[in-house]
């Protein structure tokens, strides 16, 4: 589905994705985990299109597409799906019209009609229920004044009304407590299938414990430094990222 | 014919044809003054950013008979707006109200013309209230209308009346022929515990040019309640001095809301006057402007008494080489104790060429006040949009989104269904959105 070759990225002149490569298959729950600062989200936002992102060579294959000569919306609408570590807050802009608009703009983009009220109604009640969220919330402005686990819980919502083939999660655990990671994470693995594949980036292994990954990758400095089973993140966990940081250190001085 | 010269020769012809209604030493003394002003300029600090006098250089057209005109039934049709079938519609036709079109529906409401309220049992509130603007406004394009005023009208509330038709003033001009001048003139006096609400707008009918130099003054006496709603859709080729001034007499209400869309050059004065306890005010504004508009807001919240509240909240959305001006003032005077005052002034600039001068001015002599001010000038928020776009939404539809999100509380604060409807209409058009 997603394939990543030697992908190179940055800010300003400043490189921090420094060769990446990563293949996700239909069907699997990849996790990368690492340190602050080692370019977890900026993969992220690089793959979604964020444009103060500048790519600096190497090429991502997505469902057959050349995927960074895609616009972001077109990204979007081609299923791929970045849930924001920072959701913003849009006052004066209704969710529910916010996820009106969006699901027609692809159901346009697909070919098909856009979905009448009735139908509409009917698709949120359903997706409300998955991530446990209320009407009255989708009826303000869009994450204004929502807490923390509300705008995360809003972003798997409207992940689960678009529902993309590719879900990037950029750090969707963090500043949640216990509860709303698992209202969180039983809403993903709801939505999981054959045909879609889950990208999550986090720095914590707790989230693992509710999405369980089908591999976990460590990145470091701006590379993929370590890629295991589900068992690398409890290794992670209990021994810290410095022995990454040792071992890397002693593979960049062999070199 | 020079226009100055053609200023005196309609005051004459007025002063010689109108010997009874007692406006004549009002319109001699504001003659005066207008003579002593004579037409704003950019030195005037409070005309700063705002050049009329290019308007005085063209010649125009005055009437003195507002049913002498090209304007059509359906050019009159066509400015109605949404409500109209349950409102009073007032007709100035080139700064004459006329009283063939209008249509009264309220019973609560007294409406005459002005010279005639002047000398009839309303003339202790004419007497009193006319012309008090030029207190707060003191320029000559004021004092120019208070000198040539004609065909004005004055609208009574009765006492403990709430008139549940609103009162819509059309202000036509007829630009078929020749550029036109206009002058409207309206006094409003809402009586005790007496509510209203009043909705103006203005077109220039025909492809020449139009200017309309307009004051409304307004009169809350004590538990009154006043909406007061302002459109400016007209075409490019009309420039407007409009002024808004509201007295609040004995403790009142009163919410305003001022939508610009459209203009030439446009100057706004809204002035709220607090001679009494405890009233509050709420004055509302966005403009919306594209193309060479020039949109000048001014505002003056007076806190003369003590224990009184306002809130000002104006934003404004630029493109092309368009211009937005506000100038929010307030004046605590040393009395009013207590005093909330806040304002805001928010604006998104979509265009290199567009433009945004902003400039608060708080006046405080009294100790113990709650005052804010605040404005920004800035572009659209780059991580919502690419949030939106993000989900699916391409980008001009995003941009519209988040605009028109922007306009929201402005629009919120339009209490009348139909006139919010439209009004939401007329943005989400410019905005290129569909609706909603």
């Amino acid at each position: 589905m997603l394939k990543i070759q030697n992908l190179r990225a940055g800010i300003e002149g400043r490189e921090i994705l420094k060769g990446i490569n990563l293949e996700i298959k239909a069907g699997e729950v990849h996790a990368i985990m690492g340190p602050n600062g080692s370019g977890k989200s900026t993969l992220a936002s690089v793959l979604a299109g964020r444009e103060t992102y500048e790519v600096l060579g190497g090429s991502v294959d997505y469902l057959g597409k050349d995927l960074l000569e895609l616009s972001v919306e077109d990204r979007a609408r081609e299923g791929l799906f970045l849930a924001f570590q920072y959701p913003v807050e849009i006052p004066g802009l209704s969710t529910t019209n916010f996820i009106k608009t969006a699901v027609n703009e692809a159901r346009k983009y697909r070919g098909e009609d856009p979905l009448d009220a009735v139908a509409f109604l009917r698709l949120m009640k359903e997706k409300m229920a998955l991530v446990n969220i209320d009407q009255s919330l989708l009826s303000r402005s869009l994450n204004e004044g929502f807490s923390g686990g509300e705008k995360k819980r809003n972003e798997i919502f409207q992940l689960a009304m678009l529902q993309p083939r590719l879900a990037i999660l950029d750090e969707t655990d963090s500043g949640l407590d216990i509860d709303a990671i698992r209202i969180v994470s039983n809403g993903i693995n709801k939505l999981r299938n054959k045909d879609n594949a889950v990208l999550l980036v986090t720095h914590y292994q707790r989230l693992l414990d509710y999405i369980v990954p089908d591999f976990v990758h460590v990145l470091y400095n701006g590379r993929i430094v370590k890629s295991g089973p589900k068992e690398l993140a409890l290794e992670l966990e209990e021994r810290g990222y410095d022995f990454i940081k040792h071992d890397v250190g002693q593979f960049e001085e062999a070199l | 014919m020079n226009t100055n010269t053609y200023f005196k020769e309609y005051f004459d012809r007025l002063q010689s044809t109108d010997t009874k209604s007692g406006l004549g030493t009002i319109r001699q003394n504001a003659f005066d003054e207008f003579n002593k002003m004579g037409i704003p300029t950019l030195k005037q600090e409070a005309w700063k950013y705002t050049r009329i006098s290019s308007l005085f250089e063209k010649d125009y057209q005055f009437t003195l008979n507002p049913e002498i005109t090209s304007i059509t039934a359906s050019d009159i049709e066509a400015v109605r707006m949404p409500g109209h079938e349950q409102a009073n519609e007032l007709f100035f036709l080139n700064g004459l109200l006329s009283f063939s079109l209008s249509v009264i529906r309220s019973p609560q409401l007294i409406v005459q013309p002005l010279e005639e309220a002047a000398t009839n049992e309303y003339q202790h509130i004419v007497k009193e209230h006319f012309g008090h603007s030029s207190d707060y406004i003191k320029d000559g394009i004021n004092a120019l209308n208070t000198a040539l005023v004609h065909g004005g009208v004055f609208i009574h509330v009765k006492k403990g009346q709430l008139t549940e038709h609103p009162v819509y003033i059309y202000h036509l001009s007829d630009a078929g022929f020749s550029n036109t001048f206009s002058q409207p003139r309206s006094l409003v006096h809402v009586s005790e515990n007496a509510g209203l609400q009043i909705v103006e707008t203005f077109a220039t009918i025909g492809r020449q040019e139009s200017f309309t130099n307009q004051v409304i003054e307004i009169v809350v006496e004590k538990d009154a309640r006043v909406e007061y709603y302002k459109i400016q859709n007209d075409s490019c080729v009309n420039s407007q001095v409009s002024t808004t001034h509201i007295r609040h007499i004995g403790k009142s209400y009163t919410n305003t809301v001022i939508i610009s869309l459209d203009g030439n050059i446009v100057r706004n004065n809204l002035n709220i006057v607090f001679e009494a306890d405890h009233c509050e005010s709420h004055l509302y504004g966005l403009y919306c402007l594209n193309g060479h508009s020039h949109i000048d807001n001014h505002t003056i919240v007076d806190n003369v008494k003590p224990n009184c509240l306002s809130n000002t909240l104006y934003k404004g959305i630029v493109d092309d080489v368009a211009t937005g001006i506000f100038n929010g003032k307030i004046f605590v005077r040393k009395d009013a104790q207590k005093t909330n005052a806040y304002q805001s002034n928010k604006n998104v600039l979509l265009s290199t060429g567009a433009s945004v001068n902003t400039k608060p001015q708080l006046e405080i002599f009294a100790d113990d006040v709650k005052c804010s001010h605040g404005c920004t000038v800035g572009s659209l928020d780059e991580e919502a949009l690419f949030y939106l776009r993000s989900r699916g939404v391409d980008k001009d539809k995003a941009r519209s989104l988040l605009l028109h999100a922007f306009a929201k509380d402005i629009l919120e604060n339009i209490k009348s269904e139909p006139i919010k409807m439209y009004v939401n209409q007329l943005i989400s058009e410019r905005l290129q959105i569909e609706i909603l």
